[in-house]
């Protein structure tokens, strides 16, 4: 009898279990999407249509499906961690198959009332699939070579067929997440101190290799990296993007130039300003006082959710909790580092605020399985 | 089922604590990383940001200024800006754009090549900006646009400034013209204004539009405006007006060049008035003419071939820009330097036989048999060649030449006109500069009687005759006030010459149109008040051989046209207060007293009189005639229905 069927008893029953469930993270996330639908309301001129109003009915759809998740015990999400990452690959493979193409890249499954991107999905499923399979390996053999190896094939499938559609972004966010989730297993520091090692090894020989005559990529290869890296190179652009989007954050000031007000997203010089630069807008018309309390928001579901992981004595439910804790942290870091112009732009958007349907359903549901865990904890 | 108590779960999971802590702990650093950058760009690097955000948002767009009207000397327009239509069309809203070109073209007169080049723009621009599909539209076409408005989607008529010459020929070479700027006109101005980069914007290209642009441009105001991305105007923040260019009044009497213009019409010839009194330049006629309007709107080939293939040269301006031989019309600066050295008194004589050896080289009096003995006064009347050469080998040629300059020969007067000639009054040391070789004696002959080297602009005549007249270095004004405010007065100061040489001078000079013998009795004024002196000129543009001369010189009338001698006259009146110069030149006009002589006179008298002048003026044998004369310039004058009017009206 595991932990969790032993420690059954003292779990909240049938309605009763919405007093039991983690009621700041649920208001967290709450704040956070209405400021996504405040600021998609500016950027549509002051308008409900056409980002607002779409969004804050799939709000309302992600909620429902957080409440229904979180109901759910944790352990039957346990036990269908394998079955949704198999999932999750079936759909894959449909969108490499059937999938409509969008922006360049082979991506979402048309469900009629939304678009629905399997990529979204795997991150859930890695995570869940993760979580189980470290749940269920005895905790000795967690640093073995073989034992090592079957998650590191289960991260690598997902995140080939991801980077083949291609989305770099996402693909590297699977990467980050599955390693994250290892490194919380209680895998033995030398894998990742040799994986670093060989990763940084074999960047700095394909750059040294440049200009020499055992030249690793071609010109062109190279070139397409400077910019990537450096998108001041090419101001109008690849960097245009960027160097917008810098202006429009860094016109804002302490106070920002006013809800409605910020001229560079009102006159279109920002580019995606509702997908994924929409934390420009919003940090040109509130300012670094509202730049920074949406980043507290942020921090602080974070800081839940580690208390929740670390509070519940289930292995699954601790990891399953960092995982998509550390899959929403890699989110809204990689998007604002990008549209403060210290990463490349790779594309991703800023969870809960940008528009876009199915990453925040999956989210939402993952918040769902955070719910449940904290709901389900023993006690 | 396998127990997992986590107590059994042993290291693992006392790792995941502390694992948790340490990603935490990274997460919160990358969290404070990001607080840091945006405190960096939000509080201290805002206020860069800030202004880059608004030279983003913020055009700065210029508002062309008036250009300024020019206007002659009694307020009758010259130069002024009027409404002009033209038809332009927006991409987005046009749809199917050949389609609604095809419609138009229909409508109006459409050449591909204007098609061509609006479609071109078109491609190249942003889609919400006007472009334009024909320029300096009829005000009947601009009407069909609006009657088949709804069939016509994105085209709309659009009213505009253009510059407009309402006295058409009459001013063509003095104001000269406007044309949008070239790029050739754009290398030449050094760091341009902005103003002149606006589209279609106009500015002067000859004459006084080109050498008075600055005043009459006037200075750019402007807009700031926010723009969108895309370049669409969103809004307009502020505007700063401009100043408008500055009214310029000419010296010119619009009534009296008229006046000129139509009484030189047929010739190629020039004709210019100064006011004696302040150097105003009453009339400065050259004719042929063209109608500068043609310019402002862009000349169609046909037109332009027209101007350039005619052999009388309208688009030249004769009056300062060409350079002729004065001929006698010189012999005042020869006698004056003669008397001035003290060679000859006005009483010495010289005995001509009609012709002169100087050095190895004869020279002939334009009279074969001579005029025996001749002295000053009779020298100017009948024009003697050998009385010139004769005074002149004794004066030397550098005390002409100096005498030459003082009176405004071979210097360049300064008056906002294109292209002033500077003539050409020359001394030993010119020749020895431009032609490496010394001067020679027969030079100073052919000098003396305003030939060979000696080159003067039918103003600088003018301004030679003023001079002669009132004794004062006058010089030309054709600008009377800028905006109001008066130029200085061109009255000079006294030159430097002995009066009573000068009124001998000018007694000769009266000699000539008074007295029976003179070269220009027939062109005599019949009125006490403005009795006329002047003096006659012509001017050979070839050499008399030995073996024609032997023949008989051949009659002007017998050569073909560009063989003629130029005739030339200079006068002024009234003779003892005098009032204007008037100096005529007719390109192969034959003998001066035949040709120019009539012309100014009749110029003299239109002025003098401010009008028609009264039959009485006149020789009576020549009423008949001249009354006709001014029946058939009334008619010519009156003002003439042109074609382009008639389709403003």
């Amino acid at each position: 009898m595991s932990y969790l069927e032993y420690a059954v008893k003292s779990t909240p029953t049938g309605f009763r279990k919405f007093l039991y469930m983690n009621w700041p993270l649920t208001l967290l996330l709450i704040s956070v999407a209405s400021a996504g639908f405040l600021m998609l309301y500016s950027v549509a001129g002051g308008s409900w249509m056409p980002w607002a109003e779409p969004q804050i009915e799939r709000f309302g759809l992600g909620l429902t499906v957080m409440f229904i998740i979180a109901l759910v015990p944790i352990w039957f999400w346990r036990n269908m961690s394998v079955l949704a990452y198999l999932g999750s690959i079936v759909l894959l493979i449909f969108v490499e198959l059937f999938g409509t193409i969008g922006m360049g890249a082979q991506r979402w499954i048309d469900l009629g009332f939304m678009r629905l991107q399997p990529s979204e999905v795997m991150k859930i499923a890695l995570v869940m699939v993760l979580a189980a399979y470290y749940d269920w390996l005895p905790s000795h053999k967690t640093s073995r070579p073989l034992w090592v190896l079957i998650p590191v094939i289960l991260i690598l499938i997902p995140t080939a067929m991801v980077l083949k559609q291609p989305d770099l972004g996402t693909s590297i966010l699977l990467l980050a997440a599955g390693g994250g989730l290892m490194f919380l297993a209680g895998v033995h520091w030398a894998y990742f101190a040799a994986v670093i090692a060989a990763v940084v090894g074999l960047i700095a020989t394909v750059f040294n290799s440049r200009g020499t005559e055992w030249q690793l990529l071609k010109d062109y290869q190279f070139r397409r990296i400077d910019t990537f890296l450096d998108p001041s190179t090419d101001p109008l652009g690849a960097g245009y993007h960027i160097t917008q989007s810098k202006i429009a954050l860094g016109s804002g000031g302490w106070n920002g130039r006013g809800f409605m007000q910020g001229t560079q997203s009102r006159l279109n010089f920002l580019p995606e300003k509702h997908t994924d630069f929409i934390f420009t807008t919003l940090a040109e018309e509130f300012g670094f006082v509202g730049g920074i309390t949406l980043l507290t928001l942020y921090a602080l579901i974070i800081i839940f959710c580690m208390v929740t992981a670390l509070a519940t004595k289930d292995r699954f439910s601790s990891l399953v909790t960092l995982g998509v804790a550390l899959n929403f942290f890699l989110f809204f870091a990689v998007n604002m580092s990008m549209v403060m112009g210290l990463a490349p732009v790779v594309g991703v958007p800023l969870p809960m605020v940008s528009y876009g349907g199915s990453a925040m359903l999956v989210l939402m549901a993952a918040f769902g399985i955070v719910q449940s865990a904290h709901i389900h904890r023993p006690r | 089922m396998k127990q997992r108590n986590p107590k059994a779960q042993g290291l693992a999971y006392k790792r995941l604590p502390r694992r948790a802590l340490i990603l935490g702990g990274l997460q919160t650093a990358f969290i404070g990383g990001l607080a840091a950058r945006m405190r960096f760009m939000q509080v201290d690097q805002a206020d860069e940001y800030r202004l880059l955000a608004e030279e983003n948002r913020i055009n700065i767009r210029l508002i062309p200024p008036t250009r300024g009207r020019i206007y002659d000397r009694n307020g009758q327009i010259i130069g002024q800006n009027t409404q002009s239509y033209r038809i332009v069309m927006v991409r987005e809203d046009a749809g199917d754009v050949d389609k609604v070109i095809a419609k138009l073209s229909e409508l109006i007169p459409l050449t591909q090549e204007e098609i061509n080049r609006a479609k071109t723009e078109m491609r190249r621009s942003a889609p919400f900006l006007p472009v334009t599909l024909a320029d300096q539209v009829t005000w009947e076409d601009i009407s069909k646009v609006a009657v088949n408005a709804p069939a016509l989607p994105g085209v709309t008529p659009e009213v505009g400034m253009a510059r407009q010459y309402p006295r058409y020929e009459d001013f063509a070479h003095v104001v000269g013209y406007v044309g949008p700027v070239s790029d050739y006109d754009l290398s030449l101005i050094e760091d341009p204004e902005p103003v002149l980069r606006i589209p279609r914007f106009q500015i002067g290209k000859v004459g006084l539009e080109s050498k008075q642009e600055i005043t009459l441009r006037g200075k750019a105001g402007a807009k700031r405006v926010e723009v969108n991305a895309t370049g669409r105007i969103m809004r307009e923040l502020d505007r700063q007006e401009g100043e408008a260019g500055a009214d310029l009044q000419l010296s010119v009497d619009a009534d009296l060049q008229q006046y000129a213009q139509a009484r030189l019409a047929g010739e190629s010839a020039a004709a210019v008035v100064i006011d004696c009194e302040t150097g105003d330049i009453r009339a400065i006629s050259s004719a042929p003419s063209f109608d500068p309007n043609l310019f402002v709107r862009g000349i169609s080939v046909a037109d332009y071939r027209a101007l350039t293939e005619n052999n009388y040269r309208p688009l030249a301006n004769k009056t300062v820009q060409g350079t002729y031989p004065p001929g006698s019309t010189f012999k005042m600066i020869t006698a004056l330097a003669a008397l001035e050295a003290g060679v000859v008194s006005p009483g010495n004589t010289v005995y001509c036989p009609g012709h002169l050896k100087v050095g190895s080289r004869r020279f002939h009096c334009w009279k074969r048999g001579g005029h025996g003995t001749v002295d000053l006064n009779l020298s100017l009347k009948r024009s003697c060649d050998v009385y010139y050469y004769d005074v002149a080998v004794r004066t030397g040629i550098d005390k002409i030449s100096e005498m030459a300059r003082k009176f405004g020969l071979g210097v360049k007067h300064d008056i906002p006109m294109s292209a002033v000639a500077a003539g050409l009054a020359p001394n030993q040391k010119w020749k020895e500069r431009v032609h490496g070789e010394g001067w020679l004696v027969g030079d100073t002959a052919n000098a003396s009687i305003g030939q060979g080297f000696m080159l003067a602009s039918p103003l600088q005549l003018a301004v030679m005759t003023a001079r002669i007249a009132t004794g004062r270095a006058v010089t030309p004004r054709l600008v009377r006030s800028v905006n109001g405010v008066e130029e200085p007065s061109g009255a000079g100061e006294p030159l430097d010459v002995n009066p009573y040489n000068l009124n001998q001078v000018r007694k000769a000079m009266f000699s000539v149109s008074n007295d029976r013998a003179g070269t220009a009795y027939r062109s005599r004024i019949i009125n006490d008040e403005f009795r006329m002196a002047g003096k006659t000129g012509t001017s050979q543009v070839r050499n008399i051989t030995k073996a024609e001369r032997a023949a008989g010189v051949i009659r002007n009338e017998d050569l073909p046209w560009e063989r003629r001698d130029h005739a030339l006259f200079v006068s002024y009146a009234p003779y003892d207060n005098p009032k204007y110069a008037v100096a005529v030149v007719v390109e192969h006009g034959g003998g001066g007293s035949k040709a120019a002589a009539p012309v100014a006179r009749d110029i003299m008298l239109q002025a003098l009189y401010n009008g028609t002048p009264p039959l009485e003026a006149y020789p009576v044998a020549d009423r008949d005639r001249i009354k006709e004369q001014q029946k058939r310039l009334e008619g010519d004058r009156r003002p003439k229905a042109r074609p382009d009017e008639k389709d403003r009206a």
